[in-house]
């Protein structure tokens, strides 16, 4: 892919694609965009006229608005705590050399595969519901009281579920990261006095750096928009104490049936994920510089 | 200090006994290389040492002390890897601090070992790099930094030059032995290559399928190998080995004889010969010969010896440096 040649040719060949994906993404965008300066609700759907900046107020004034922000960057950061530390130690444990080392792995994974609508449900009424969930089973075999997961901590039920669906991920992405690291090293640090934490300090997490920004980057895109799991369990409440953006934009538009408002949101939405995807490029995108 | 010995040590591995026995003795301040074929158990006999693999049976004792059990790093000993397993997040300051701030010493008394041992290896303008941006004998070098800052009572190689091209190879040859020299600290070094054993070595231990066929110094292998293998495995090129009525009229099974004890001639010999192969080398030349009733003979001779391709040679085998050997492939003295 040197000469000029090659170049004008490698250009014209990736032209389909790179105009298909464009238009995929541009036309979207502004029909959204055109939708969020509309009176457009669809109980009266033939009255449709300019209505400059009030969409935008609307929703910013509408009282989940801040709260479903602060929901949304909770639910990513919980997250992503959650899943980069745990995928870490259960790489750990799976690069150990065990019996059924095969096997394991692919439990391990195999939560990935659920649809997120049906791990919810699971979780829901087999695993956190106050009458007959696991988790009531074992506050009684103890003698405690059961804990009604989605009534009292709402967002933090939604970030257990949603953290259980992408363990697996991180602990994939970081198992192959962990199983290229040079077994040289590894003893070299050992005869250099380097103990298990040093070893994992200085040596391990170092090597990890580049898998881990991705793992942030890839679930970050995700996680932003999590729905499935809020509709299912808590529907956003009690109140709006587990409504993420993604949500709130959902109720706008097929609960208040508001177009506009909604697209307002989804406009917003945009220009939260790009402030947040700024701020994460400038605090982990130089790993991937290497 | 730095004696190394081991007793009766074995290895297993599975099913395969890659060590079956093994006693040596390695005294302080002695540079003793481990050679042999890809496969003898060398680097696992050098493993063993440092305790980056557990023995099977055996005892290993360092300056009389016993180790057997003891993690790598309580033994005391240095190593330097084939990969040179840097750490490649690290610059070269830190990669050869790395063992000073792991055993917790003051920042001050850091700085200072890091800037002598960058002084003596050439390494002062490369501290504040990455090991992926120096040169493969760079890398060498800091690897081996790596292991004098800590001052240990060995040091071990295991095949340390076999990622370096040839001249890279010759040089860093000369630094390690010119390191010893100013060291005066035990070094034992693994490698595959014979070049490097006998231009290195203090001493010699020719390992085959996890046995010690021979220790010595270089030139006492060179002039008295004990049986066939030692033989064939000592010197460049390797040994001639001759059977049949030749041998027996010499009383042996098998005669053996250097490319470089042969005499060569164009009109009278003992032998009669065609040439194969002649490598020239400008000082030698190295003659591939097919010798009539004897089988293949390779022949070193001078260099302004003019012999080619199908020319005839004679050869006449130098008696006083001739190599017997009896059934078993042991040597025979006289």
């Amino acid at each position: 892919m040197a000469t000029q040649n090659t170049k004008t040719l490698a250009r014209l060949m990736m032209a389909p694609s790179v105009l298909l994906l464009l238009v995929w993404m541009i036309v979207p965008l502004a029909m959204t965009l055109w939708f969020s300066f509309q009176n457009y609700n669809l109980l009266n759907p033939g009255n449709v006229s300019f209505a400059g900046f009030f969409n935008y107020q609307y929703f910013y004034t509408d009282p989940a608005f801040f709260q479903s922000i602060w929901n949304t960057l909770v639910i990513v950061g919980g997250v992503l705590l959650i899943t980069v530390v745990g995928g870490i130690a259960i790489a750990l444990l799976l690069d150990q050399p065990i019996f059924g080392q095969g096997v394991v792995r692919i439990l391990v994974i195999s939560p990935f595969f659920v649809m997120p609508p049906v791990a919810a449900l699971i979780w829901k009424n087999m695993i956190m519901h106050p009458g007959y969930g696991v988790l009531a089973d074992i506050a009684k075999f103890f003698g405690l009281r059961p804990v009604d997961w989605f009534a009292q901590y709402p967002l933090f039920s939604i970030v257990i579920i949603v953290a259980w669906q992408w363990l697996p991920f991180a602990t994939l992405i970081l198992l192959t990261a962990l199983q290229s690291l040079d077994g040289e090293q590894k003893e070299a640090a050992e005869m250099d006095g380097a103990n298990f934490f040093n070893r994992f300090i200085y040596l391990v997490l170092p090597h990890l750096a580049r898998a881990i920004t991705v793992v942030i980057l890839i679930q970050t895109i995700f996680l932003l928009g999590v729905y499935a799991e809020i509709l299912v369990t808590t529907n956003g409440g009690p109140g709006y104490a587990s409504t993420n953006l993604a949500f709130l934009i959902y109720r706008t538009a097929l609960l208040g049936y508001d177009v506009g408002g909604a697209s307002a949101g989804g406009i917003i939405a945009v220009v939260l994920a790009n402030i947040v995807a700024f701020f994460l490029m400038r605090a982990v995108g130089k790993n991937l510089d290497r | 200090m730095g004696s190394i010995t081991l007793k009766n040590v074995s290895k297993v591995f599975g099913e395969a006994k890659v060590i079956p026995s093994i006693d040596l003795e390695i005294n302080d301040g002695e540079f003793v290389v481990f050679v042999g074929p890809s496969g003898c158990g060398k680097s696992t006999l050098l493993r063993l040492i440092a305790g980056l693999e557990d023995v099977s049976g055996g005892q290993i004792l360092i300056d009389g002390k016993d180790v057997t059990q003891s993690a790598p790093a309580e033994r005391g000993l240095a190593m330097v890897f084939q990969s040179y397993a840097l750490y490649p997040h690290m610059s070269v300051r830190n990669n050869i601090a790395f063992p000073l701030k792991m055993a917790k010493l003051d920042k001050a008394v850091i700085d200072k070992k890091v800037t002598d041992a960058a002084r003596v290896l050439n390494l002062t303008d490369y501290l504040e790099r990455r090991p992926s941006q120096l040169s493969g004998g760079q890398r060498q070098r800091v690897a081996i930094g790596r292991a004098i800052v800590r001052e240990p009572s060995a040091f071990l190689f295991d095949e340390p030059l076999s990622n370096l091209d040839a001249a890279l190879r010759g040089t860093m040859r000369l630094e390690i032995s010119d390191l010893h020299h100013q060291l005066k600290t035990t070094m034992v070094y693994v490698t595959h290559d014979q070049v490097e054993a006998m231009t290195m070595a203090d001493k010699i231990v020719v390992l085959n399928r996890g046995n010690i066929e021979q220790v010595g110094s270089p030139l006492d292998l060179y002039k008295s190998p004990r049986n066939l293998f030692v033989a064939g495995f000592i010197g460049s090129p390797k040994m001639n080995f001759v059977d049949g009525a030749y041998a027996q009229s010499k009383n042996a099974r098998t005669a053996g004889i250097r490319p470089e004890h042969l005499n060569l001639s164009k009109d009278s010999g003992l032998w009669t010969g065609t040439v194969k192969v002649a490598e020239h080398l400008g000082a030698d030349t190295f003659l591939h010969l097919d010798v009539d009733g004897i089988g293949q003979i390779t022949a070193r001779c001078d260099g302004e010896f003019g012999a080619h391709y199908g020319d005839k040679v004679f050869l006449t085998p130098d008696e006083a440096k001739l190599h017997r050997f009896d059934d078993k492939g042991s040597a025979l003295r006289a």
